[in-house]
């Protein structure tokens, strides 16, 4: 890439041509302010906050879409630029619901980081007419408040780019254009799968998952209720950003801590379900292969995922493994397994999962997801959520000294641990699978050809004289384009990963927000999360789930075996087509 | 061929159409059969004549006379008078084109004598649906001679040579743009005519797609052949159906001719025309939100650079020009270039179309070389305000436009000079107002239009211009403040100076440059609380003087019954009293001032 002079300021620098004005500034040390703009997802130079004087141009320029030029003249600081971003934002200011102190962005909100940069003390057009509110609960997910939009499009972009799905877009015009669904139906029959990735991008308090919170501190002050805390693997890889950490620093052992402070009764790893779901799910796997089951078999631990198939394709969803999500099939275990154990009536205890993930919310929600009448997990906590409970508790994240899981079912293998990036149950459910087929315990168990975050993965395998073929999506996007591709017959595979968020759990609807300054710095928050996972598998003794010596006394003590009947009532259900726009 | 000894020619554009033209062409033709003579008299529907006001309008030639406003039972007299007895039926014609007992023909009125018709020429000329009409008049004639004669290069240098400029509203010097879009290698590309009319009261590219659809058709493929593109798209808004039917028929016909698909004329030449219906969003006038639309997607512009002629429709090069460019083309190609630049001024060569409208007598479309000022525009070919009304103020340019005043009226037409003055040419919007139009209030009324059409992307636009509305209401209800004004003017800069697209950047035009020429109206409407027309009502206040003779008329209309008698007796005879409004409760509706006997006149608004 060939480089050009500019002059910013009146300082001559020297930049790669391909960059844009913003990029420019950046290496000058510059920090232009931004809102709408997101490398790659949103470039839309829609909210012109990052705009900037040109000679030569007649109007300011929004420097996030426009390229540097040989000889280029800019200027950033100018009276004009100032009065023109101070005037912008006081204008979203104006039409923007105010009430920072109760909003769940309040410290954490980008529009807010700007009005205290630009020192707005006074808003002109605050009496003046406001956007109609329209507040939208009625997703069991995903909360949207139009009250505090600002129209940027991040959300609409993600839904398009990231998630693939296009499901929130504009509509209206002018001041009354506001961010919505195809004639403006719910979420939920819009054909959302409330992966949650418009949350994670969204700068201000206009999207947030459905919370929990309350439930869960009623819980755990209820003396009469037993509180069992589940914790997802991608959430340890992602937690510590919520209390200043580096993205990527692994708090497996603080997280623990932290929640054991809360004063829950156990705090156990959804890992050991993790290892549960690749018994069940493998042994599913090798009867359908054997006896000609219906292939090829799709996972089923994403709820995003299972949303997409049910509502798009559901002509697939005998392929879909019966198993139900490891957090899931924990539930059941601690209300029925562990109860009997530690001798608690299961109707008291109450089943905490935290989850990286907003598509959680609406699982647990599901009517199959009980057992006699047992509802398999009472709340859903995302990474923010529980994060919100420890700062609420006053309990000093960083100085905690590493803590355990509590046990009985607290045990897991490296194997149960990488579920939380793409192409992770794969290679788990591989590394299980090709055991039993050889018979042996292999040492080439790890699979480098289904991890990292290509779209679409693929490799054939062999396994007992037998080639398997298999592939890996995550994302809408790319799951469509591979199950288009199942469909047409163009491809034919034995097993099938699909996780609805692109980068699997660790970059779920749940996970904490990365303020665009940080998203547009260049850092991959998948790849970042994803190594925090790879690096605790590779620590772990036992890699393999069904070398895990508690899932081994599972089902000694009681389910028998994978598959069988009680596992079946346990940790099995069913899907059903989901209609798309219903006509009522 | 047949030979007819007479032409009927009967509008067929929008306007008279929808003043059953068609039902006047029928009845005509059923008459000339009733009196045996229809193998000598041809009817002939034809696209706009321009002067819209005095419509339904039937010429009939070879003398060129010009009937207006014709009914349905005035064809019998001319059918019978006219044509077949050759006398012309006087009380029926255009009221210019009878002077001192003297027939004028239709050449001779001053709405088009004064004229200069390039763009318009076949309009009102040729049936716009009969292709040979078309080619009779010279039609396809240029596309020949650039895909025999020519190579794409000549054909861009002699638009080069002509000076025509983009009369959608940037005016970019078209043989630029071709040349640029020819610039950019690919195995696609596109010709797309931006026929997505939207302003208020313009109607020139419908006008040109109705009465000459061929000439469109003709430069876009010319434009293929230039520039390297096989495919063309008209994007014209789903509310002209007749110019879609037209364009639908004319695509058709120039398909039978060999002159559109594939192997045009057996050059190898390939072009096709694909027609996209826009559904009417203003906003989709502006290059790359039509192009959005094209794509399906809802129309909202994307960022410039890159420009459509780089990555346009699909992302491919893609050459974007409005009807009224394009109709200019043949002619230039035909003529020359040289021929085209010796009309007009130095930066603006060529005619240029007007909608002329608002408080001026002749309603209509003018076609007038460039450098005609504005005083002959509103005053030779517009006849001026009706009423005999002072001329106060023109907006040219559309809602985008700005507002010019009398000390303006002898400036030469053209593009830098109505920039120069705080207006533009736009696509050719002229509204005229006179002294009865309150200057805040026509400011406010083009901001009511843009701040609807406003996309809603960008802040300034979607935020600003609501804001800039909603200052002008609180000006216009006497609620303003001079903090407000202050904060009108700078608001309007900003909008300017920050909107994505040209429809947020031109938005404020109207309040900057009323603000500019009549800031004494704003400051009536601010400071005295007075709204100098009284076309703002909320400022208007009703006073019953010492004329009232008690009679009461006016308190039993009032609807909010605030007329009471005051305690003052006007006769002692009566004992009547003279009443009084409670202005508190007055909704300004002037029901009072109608009831009043005219002959005592008590009630005064100020």
């Amino acid at each position: 890439m060939k480089n050009v002079n500019i002059k910013i300021n009146g300082m001559d620098f020297e930049v790669p041509s391909n960059y844009t004005v913003l990029e420019a500034c950046k290496k000058a040390n510059i920090d232009i302010p931004t809102l709408c703009y997101l490398k790659e997802i949103n470039e839309t130079g829609a909210c012109r906050m990052c705009v900037v004087e040109v000679e030569g141009a007649r109007s300011l320029q929004a420097s996030c879409v426009l390229k540097v030029r040989e000889g280029m003249n800019v200027k950033t600081n100018t009276k004009r630029v100032i009065n023109s971003r101070t005037t912008t934002l006081e204008l979203l200011l104006a039409n923007h619901n105010k009430d920072c102190l109760k909003c769940n962005r309040n410290g954490k909100c980008e529009l807010q980081d700007l009005s205290e940069r630009f020192h707005i003390r006074d808003i002109y057009f605050d009496s003046f007419e406001k956007r109609t509110p329209h507040y939208d609960d009625s997703s069991v997910s995903i909360v949207r408040d139009q009250s505090k939009c600002i129209l940027c499009g991040r959300c609409v972009s993600a839904c398009q780019k990231v998630a693939g799905m296009g499901i929130l877009t504009y509509i209206n015009r002018g001041f009354e254009a506001v961010v919505g669904t195809g004639f403006n139906y719910k979420l939920e029959e819009a054909g959302c799968i409330y992966c949650g990735q418009c949350i994670n991008v969204c700068p201000v308090g206009a999207l947030k998952e459905k919370s929990h919170i309350d439930q869960v501190w009623d819980a755990i002050n209820n003396p009469n209720v037993h509180v069992v805390v589940q914790t997802a693997p991608a959430v340890r890889a992602s937690i510590g950003e919520e209390f200043g950490l580096e993205m990527g620093t692994r708090a497996t052992g603080k997280m623990v801590a932290a929640i054991k402070r809360l004063g829950v009764d156990k705090v156990f790893d959804t890992n050991f379900a993790a290892d549960l779901t690749i018994m069940e799910e493998g042994y599913e796997l090798l009867d359908r292969i054997q006896n000609n089951g219906v292939l090829p078999m799709l996972t089923s631990c994403s709820p995003g995922w299972i949303r997409l198939i049910e509502q798009y394709y559901p002509e697939f969803i005998h392929n879909l493994s019966s198993c139900k999500s490891p957090h899931q099939m924990f539930g059941a275990i601690i209300k029925s397994y562990y109860a009997e154990k530690a001798n608690i009536d299961p109707k008291d205890i109450f089943v905490v999962s935290v989850m990286p993930c907003s598509a959680k919310k609406s699982e647990m929600n599901r009517d199959e997801m009980e057992v006699n009448g047992l509802r398999d997990v009472d709340a859903v906590l995302t990474t923010r959520e529980i994060s919100n409970i420890i700062r609420e508790a006053g309990i000093r994240f960083n100085e905690l000294e590493d803590e355990e899981f509590d046990n009985p079912l607290g045990e897991y293998s490296g194997a149960g641990v990488i579920f939380g990036a793409t192409g992770g149950v794969m290679e788990a459910a591989l590394r299980t699978v090709a055991d039993i087929l050889e018979n042996k315990d292999l040492d080439d168990f790890e699979y480098n050809n289904v991890r990292g975050i290509e779209g679409i993965k693929e490799a054939s395998i062999e396994l007992g004289g037998k080639t398997v073929n298999i592939a890996v999506a995550h994302g809408g996007e790319n799951a469509k384009k591979l199950m288009d591709m199942i469909k047409s017959g163009e491809k034919e595979y034995h097993f099938v990963e699909i996780m609805g968020c692109s980068g699997g759990c660790v970059n779920g609807g749940g996970q904490p927000y990365v303020k665009a300054s940080i998203r547009n710095s260049g850092v991959d928050i998948r790849l970042a999360r994803a190594k925090a996972l790879y690096e605790e598998d590779e620590i772990k003794q036992v890699r393999k789930s069904h070398q895990n010596k508690q899932i081994q006394l599972l089902y000694k003590e009681f389910l028998e075996k994978p598959n069988s009947h009680k596992s079946h009532e346990l940790l099995h259900t069913h899907y059903k087509k989901q209609e798309i726009f219903p006509i009522s | 061929m047949q030979i007819y000894r007479s032409h009927v020619l009967i509008c067929g554009g929008t306007g008279c159409t929808s003043s059953k033209s068609l039902l006047i062409k029928d009845e005509m033709i059923s008459e000339l059969k009733r009196l045996g003579i229809h193998n000598e008299v041809q009817v002939v529907m034809t696209g706009c004549f321009g002067l819209c006001e005095q419509g339904p309008i039937m010429i009939v030639y070879p003398e060129g006379t010009f009937y207006s406003k014709v009914k349905i039972s005035d064809v019998k007299r001319i059918a019978e008078e006219h044509l077949l007895k050759g006398r012309i039926v006087k009380d029926l014609l255009y009221y210019e084109a009878l002077e001192d007992e003297i027939v004028k023909s239709v050449e001779e009125v001053d709405f088009y004598s004064k004229q200069m018709r390039i763009a318009l020429s076949n309009c009102g000329v040729i049936d716009p649906e009969n292709i040979d009409e078309y080619i009779a008049f010279d039609g396809y004639q240029a596309l020949i001679k650039a895909l025999t004669e020519m190579n794409p290069e000549q054909v861009i240098d002699e638009l080069k040579i002509s000076g025509l400029r983009g009369r959608g509203g940037a005016g970019f010097p078209t043989g630029l743009k071709w040349e640029f879009a020819a610039s950019y290698k690919d195995d696609e590309k596109y010709v797309c005519c931006n026929a997505d009319e939207g302003d208020p009261g313009a109607f020139m590219d419908r006008s040109i797609l109705e009465g000459t659809p061929h000439s469109v058709l003709e430069a876009m493929t010319i434009a293929g052949y230039a520039t390297g593109a096989n495919k063309g798209y008209i994007y014209v808004r789903a509310e002209y159906p007749i110019a879609v039917s037209r364009l639908e028929i004319a695509i058709k016909q120039a398909k039978e001719y060999g002159l559109l698909g594939d192997n045009i004329l057996d050059t190898g030449f390939d072009f096709d025309i694909e027609i996209r219906l826009g559904a009417g969003a203003f906003v989709c006038g502006e290059e790359t939100a039509l192009i959005e639309s094209i794509e399906g997607k809802r129309g909202m512009p994307r960022t410039k650079p890159p420009f459509p002629a780089e990555k346009g429709i699909w992302g491919k090069p893609t050459l974007i020009n409005n009807v009224e460019t394009f109709a200019n083309i043949p002619a230039i190609i035909l003529k020359g270039g040289k021929w085209f630049s010796s009309i007009g001024i130095p930066d603006s060569k060529g005619t240029k179309v007007f909608a002329l409208g608002g408080k001026i007598t002749n309603t209509g479309l003018v076609e007038i070389p460039m450098g005609t000022t504005l005083r002959q525009v509103i005053y030779d070919i517009g006849g001026g305000c009706p009423d005999n009304k002072k001329f106060k103020a023109v907006q040219t340019g559309g809602p985008s436009g700005g507002c010019l005043t009398s000390e303006h009226l002898d400036t030469p037409i053209g593009y830098d000079n109505l920039v120069k003055l705080g207006s533009m040419m736009g696509s050719g919007g002229m509204i005229v107002m006179d002294e009865d139009n309150c200057m805040v209030d026509i400011a406010r009324y083009f901001l009511d239009f843009t701040c609807d059409e406003s996309c809603g992307k960008c802040t300034p636009c979607r935020e600003g211009t609501k804001r800039l509305k909603e200052l002008l209401d609180r000006i216009c209800t006497g609620k303003g403040t001079l903090e407000d004004l202050s904060r009108l003017e700078e608001l309007a800069y900003y909008i300017q100076d920050n909107s994505l697209c040209n429809l947020g950047q031109s938005a404020p035009n109207p309040v900057i440059s009323t603000l500019k020429h009549f800031r004494d109206e704003y400051l009536a409407h601010v400071i005295d609380k007075k709204c100098p027309t009284g076309v703002c009502k909320d400022l208007l206040q009703y006073f019953i003087t010492d004329r009232c003779l008690g009679c009461g008329s006016c308190a039993r209309v009032c609807p909010k019954d605030c007329i009471t008698p005051t305690g003052e007796i006007i006769s002692e005879k009566t004992g009547k009293r003279r009443f009084v409004i409670d202005n508190s409760k007055c909704i300004k509706c002037g029901a009072c001032i109608q009831a009043c006997p005219p002959k005592v006149s008590a009630i005064v608004r100020q």
